[in-house]
């Protein structure tokens, strides 16, 4: 458990150091919802860096896999049709939602938004009570 | 070098960075964030500490940089928006029905990817569907 909370903490620690990064050379907030969204729309000029930061978010879990020989992902037993409603739901919410857990989370807080607060707050009470209610519903347990 | 190439550059290191951070906390799998989201007796506050921790570092690395300005870029493209609207709530509460069924939100899933596992491909493609759907039917977006 300690160790447990002290990964979260270092983790949390890495992603904020990639925050100030993208702010501080590119100028840019590191919300990947606006970020993905970006490079599926043609800009000229603000395609690439967007898809080589997706490219990095990829590379990255593979050198981590690689280098520390854990894998990312512990179970795959979910049912399918679940993953692919709950990707829907995100592309859409998070659209409609100008953000995600970086984005409004991370990046949105840090600016002491309060359109990120109460967006943050919104999704991560959401999150609990849908996760909550899944488990007791279709017994999928965490 | 031109500055876009020195941008792309510096994009791709700091998804590196970011991907290191989401693997190491445990963001990346979506049983620990399942873990966090559902409260029962196997409820872990793991989740919370990364959070904290990236808010804390984002929170005085900005501070830095506002008074710095950025480098490859002639200025800072931060949010200007401040009105809370029924979009922003109603978007964030639709993300959360979708984060609390799987586990995934948006950096994670693609950080996934590298797992070679077919349920990050099947969410990063319902997720992009997803987006481009809200772009067709919801107007102004």
């Amino acid at each position: 458990m300690m160790n447990d909370i002290s990964m979260a903490a270092a983790g949390g620690a890495i992603i904020g150091i990639a925050s100030v990064l993208l702010l501080w050379l590119n100028g840019r907030i590191a919300g990947i919802s606006g970020i993905m969204n970006g490079a599926l729309t043609r800009v000229p000029g603000e395609n690439a860096w967007r898809i080589l930061f997706v490219a990095g978010l990829v590379a990255g879990g593979f050198f981590y896999q690689v280098i520390t020989d854990t894998p990312l992902i512990t179970r795959t037993d979910r049912p399918l049709a679940l993953t692919a409603a709950a990707g829907l739901l995100v592309g859409f919410g998070t659209r409609l939602g100008s953000g995600c857990t970086s984005g409004h989370g991370i990046c949105g807080i840090s600016r002491l938004s309060l359109r990120s607060i109460l967006a943050t707050a919104t999704f991560v009470a959401v999150g609990m009570l849908t996760a909550t209610v899944i488990v007791r519903l279709i017994g999928v347990p965490a | 070098m031109t500055h876009d190439i020195k941008r792309s550059i510096a994009a791709f290191i700091c998804g590196l960075v970011f991907a290191t951070g989401l693997a190491v906390s445990g963001l990346a799998n979506p049983d620990k964030v399942l873990q966090f989201l559902t409260l029962n007796a196997n409820w872990s506050p793991a989740l919370l500490f990364t959070m904290l921790a990236g808010i804390l570092v984002t929170f005085a690395g900005y501070r830095w940089v506002l008074r710095r300005g950025p480098i490859f870029s002639d200025t800072l493209h931060l949010p200007t928006r401040t009105d809370v609207d029924q979009r922003l709530l109603v978007g964030a509460a639709i993300f959360g029905v979708g984060w609390g069924l799987a586990g995934f939100c948006p950096g994670p899933a693609l950080t996934a990817l590298s797992s070679l596992h077919v349920e990050p491909f099947l969410f990063v493609a319902a997720m992009i569907a997803g987006s481009l759907i809200e772009v067709r039917v919801v107007p102004g977006s």
